[in-house]
Order: structure tokens, then sequence, then C-alpha cells
């Protein structure tokens, strides 16, 4: 209760300072509009169904890209971790695209699919690959090796051990790997969004580009305040469950 | 199979360990860890295998698991050559090995689950019963980090004990432990060697541990592991690990254990 106290009376005073520098007209109204006209521009959008339109359109590529960076991300790890052969070869290049920030992928993907899904798709993809196959194979090579040998003691097989044995056992790494994957997706996809207009779908990328056009600064802020909710939700709805969860499981972290 | 059928005891296997030689790949060379041991141990024998850290016990209760193979000889169980790890040899290592990600009994359901012919239900009776035995069923859904080093070594007794192996091999199981939970544990486990009726392997470096455990106690030399000799201990059990006879049995073990092994700042543990 104190801490919420605490946040709201923070941001309650940053809304107040942003007001009181508009009042001081230090800078045109047109450069740093008042809190006032972004929440009236946020709840015209919202009205007029804009908002959630934009939002959908955003989080189905987020969703879908995220979700095929992490399906084949997760396999690709446990093989790296497995296979010299692998290791050698996609673990390596893995690990130099994984330094690769993932708006570079944004060009390319302009030129191979055009304004189309599938550029958005591709950046979002190559966004959460690398960093996922990354941290399953880095998870995987700090599992004890004491957790195989028990479980074949119990008559697992090769199979078996490494679906419920190596793979749970490496999950904190995983998790820590698609929380980064998710966040340079979540990063790549505005930077194309903004770069590029497909006529699929405007996302939120694209609304935040048109109000830059149209130097509508109420609209660059109010989209702004939406990204940035978006991020912390996914973080609150998904992440920290499953992050409470590991560290009650492994007795680590904070209590 | 019936739950009752399974929860019965199962008949004891007797060991044959035939001239079993191992080596280790060292820098430039190899190391030999094991040379010829030939051991045989009968059923319902309670083995303790002692020696210094070095002598090779633990890669032969590796070996008799199907863990490791050996570079010549072979482990006989009831006549067939021991090929790789199964549950009617289960191990209990130094570390608890217990798998963080699952609950107290879920670590035990996990032998379990490949068991035929058992329902989940059944399971989780077979579960639950073993958890009894060892005194943990009010422990079942408490996640591991909760549990004491004495409570993972007991989880990890229940959970080497459900899929009901007729060979239990103990690779210093309370080397870990403070003295008085593991003079807790040496109850336990001669209480369920009594009731279950298991072969038992147990290795340790510790003397008196050896002698108020074992029925035999077989002593180990290093560079290379070699069997130097063997003592029965006859005294019956329970057996108080501070009683005075038992100290007796520990003392002419340590003694003849010095004569083998003269290499100085080997650790010997007579604690």
């Amino acid at each position: 209760m104190k801490r919420l106290l605490s946040s709201t009376l923070f941001f309650a005073v940053l809304l107040l300072a942003w007001h009181f520098l508009v009042l001081a007209k230090i800078w045109s109204p047109v450069l740093l509009p008042d809190p006032g006209s972004v929440w009236e521009y946020l709840k015209t959008v919202t009205v007029d169904g804009t908002l959630f339109q934009a939002t959908a359109v955003t989080l189905r590529r987020l969703l879908t890209g995220y979700l095929i960076g992490v399906i084949l991300g997760i396999p690709i790890g446990l093989l790296t971790a497995r296979f010299q052969l692998m290791e050698d070869t996609v673990g390596v290049l893995a690990l130099g695209l994984q330094t690769l920030p993932s708006v570079c992928w944004v060009p390319l993907a302009m030129l191979w699919f055009g304004q189309t899904e599938g550029a958005m798709l591709f950046v979002v993809v190559m966004g959460t690959l690398w960093s996922v196959i990354i941290s399953t194979d880095n998870g995987v090579r700090n599992v004890p090796p004491i957790y195989a040998r028990a479980a074949r003691t119990m008559g697992a097989r090769q199979f078996y051990t490494w679906t419920r044995v190596i793979l749970p056992a490496s999950l904190p790494f995983v998790v820590s790997g698609m929380k980064q994957g998710w966040a340079f997706a979540w990063r790549s996809l505005m930077a194309a969004e903004i770069f590029v207009t497909i006529l699929t779908g405007f996302g939120l990328g694209q609304l935040l580009h048109f109000g830059r056009e149209l130097n509508a600064m109420d609209q660059v802020i109010g989209i702004m305040f939406a990204i940035v909710l978006i991020g912390l939700l996914a973080d609150k709805i998904f992440f920290s469950p499953v992050e409470h969860f590991l560290h009650r499981r492994w007795g680590t972290g904070r209590k | 199979m019936s739950l009752q059928e399974e929860l019965r005891s199962v008949p004891p296997a007797k060991l044959f360990i035939d001239r079993v030689t191992k080596d280790f790949p060292v820098r430039g060379g190899k190391v030999r860890a094991l040379d010829e041991i030939t051991l045989q141990i009968n059923e319902g024998d309670f083995v303790c295998l002692v020696g210094p850290s070095g002598c090779g016990k633990s890669t032969l209760l590796s070996i008799i698991a199907g863990l490791e193979k050996p570079d010549a000889g072979e482990t006989l169980m009831d006549g067939k050559p021991v090929t790789r790890p199964g549950r009617d040899r289960m191990v209990m290592f130094q570390e608890s090995a217990l798998f963080p990600w699952l609950d107290v009994m879920d670590n035990v359901l996990f032998g379990l689950r490949f068991k035929p012919n058992l329902t989940a239900r059944d399971r989780r009776e077979v579960a639950q019963f073993y958890l009894r035995l060892v005194g943990l069923e009010e422990f079942a859904h408490a996640n591991v980090h909760e549990l004491s080093g004495g409570m993972k070594q007991r989880a990890a007794l229940a959970r080497a004990l459900a899929p009901n192996p007729r060979v239990l091999l103990m690779d210093e199981p309370f080397a870990a432990l403070d003295a008085l939970t593991r003079e807790q544990l040496y109850g336990d486990i001669q209480r369920i060697w009594a009731e279950r009726k298991k072969t038992i392997v147990f290795v340790t470096h510790n003397v008196r541990e050896a002698v108020c455990l074992g029925n035999r106690v077989v002593l180990f030399s290093p560079h290379p592991g070699r069997v130097r000799e063997e003592f029965s201990v006859d005294l019956p059990h329970p057996r108080d690990i501070n009683s005075v006879e038992l100290a007796g049995h520990a003392s002419r073990i340590t003694r003849a254990l010095r004569g083998y092994v003269d290499a100085p700042g080997t650790e010997l543990g007579a604690e």
C-alpha cells in the first residue's frame, strides 16, 4: 500500500512538472503539448477504435513472430548444446547474429520481402530467435550432470531425459532468454513499423510515424504511452508470474 | 501388477564383480582407477566400500549402476551382465540430486513413471508409502530448497526406494550432513534395510560409518584402486555409532587401512 502510494505520488509529481513546463511557455506547444491534450487524443482514438485496432495489428505481428522464434529457438538451442557439430556451426552463427542489434534486420527485410507482413514477421523472428538459442544452449550447459545421471538410473531414456530433465533444469536460463528475445522483438517491430508503411494494417509504430508527419505531438506522445503500457503489461502478465514461479521453486531471488 | 504386489519387498539380488578394470585419461596418458577388482556380494548384504579419495570406490559404484562401462571385466547381477542403468539398481548420490523444478512428491514419482501396469493413483500411493517410510509424508508438497540437508537425503532415499530396486547403491550419501543428522539417518537406513530387504553397496571414507552400517567392510587402496582386505562385522543391528564394541571394530579396520595407505597427505576419515 505504501509502495503504491509512493509510486502514484511520483508520477503525479512528474505530470504536474510537465504541466507547469507547458504553462511556462519555454517551448512552443507544438513541440511540447499539455498532458491534457495528450489525454484528449488518447480518449478520441480509444473511442473511435483506432488505438485498439493498431494495438491488435502490432500485437498480432509481435506474438506470431515471437512464438515462431521461441518454438524454433528452444530446440535449436538444445541441439547446439548437445552436438559438437551444431555448436560449431549454428551455435557460432547465433552468437554472431545475436550481437547484431535487431533493428539492423529492417533494411534487409524490406529488400527481401518488400512492404509486406512477411517483412514484419521476419524482423520479429530474427529479434527473438538468436537470444532464445543462446540462452537455451547456455542453460543446458549449466545443468549439473548429476541430474541426467540420476534420471538415467531411474530408467529415463535419452529423449525423455532431454525433455523432462535437461529442459526443465535449464528453465531459468531459457526464460531469461525469452524475456530478452521479447524485448529485442518488440524494439525491432517498432522500428520496422515506423520505417515502413504497409497497407495490410497500421500498427502502433505507424501511428507514431503519422504523428510525426502531421506534427501532431499529442499523438506522438500518446502512442508512446500506449507502447510503454503494452511493454509493462507483457512483463506483469506473462513474465512476472513465470519468474515468480521459478524463484519459488528454485529458492532464488527475493522473497 | 497390482499396488499390493508393487509395495511388497522384492528379493534382493546378488552381485558379482568380475575383474573390473577402469582407466581414466589424464594429460599425457591414463591413470588406473580400478585394477582388476573382484568382489562377491550376496543377496541382502550390506557392503561398505571404504578407502581414501582416489581409490576408485565411487567409480566402482557407477559401474555397478551401469552409468559407466569398465575397460575390462564385468559386473553380473544374478548372473546377468550389467550393461546399462536399470531400476533394479537405484543410486543415491552424495548431493541429493533431487530435481529443483519438482516438489518432493513429484521427485519420488519421477522414477515410477516408467513402471508399467500402475495407474496414476497407484503411483501416488507408492510414492506416499515411501515418503512415510522415510518420515517425510508431511513434506510431500515442499519445494526441494525448503528442505534441510538431512531431509533432502531422506527424499532422495525415498526416490531411490520407490521403484522397488533389488540393489541400493549409495555414494557417500551422508558425507555433507552434520553429525547429529547423520546419526538419525544411520538409524533409518538400518531400519529400512531390515524392513525392505535390499542388497546395499555403500561407499564411504568414514570407517566408523562403515562399521555402524555394514555387515561387510571392504578396504580399498588408491593408485591404482585395489581391494585390500575384507572384514565382516557381526554386531547385531540396529547399531549405535557411539558404542564401545563398534569403536573396537573401527580402530582395527583403521589400523589395517593405515597400513595400505602410505602416501603422505592421503585423506583418511576415521572420525
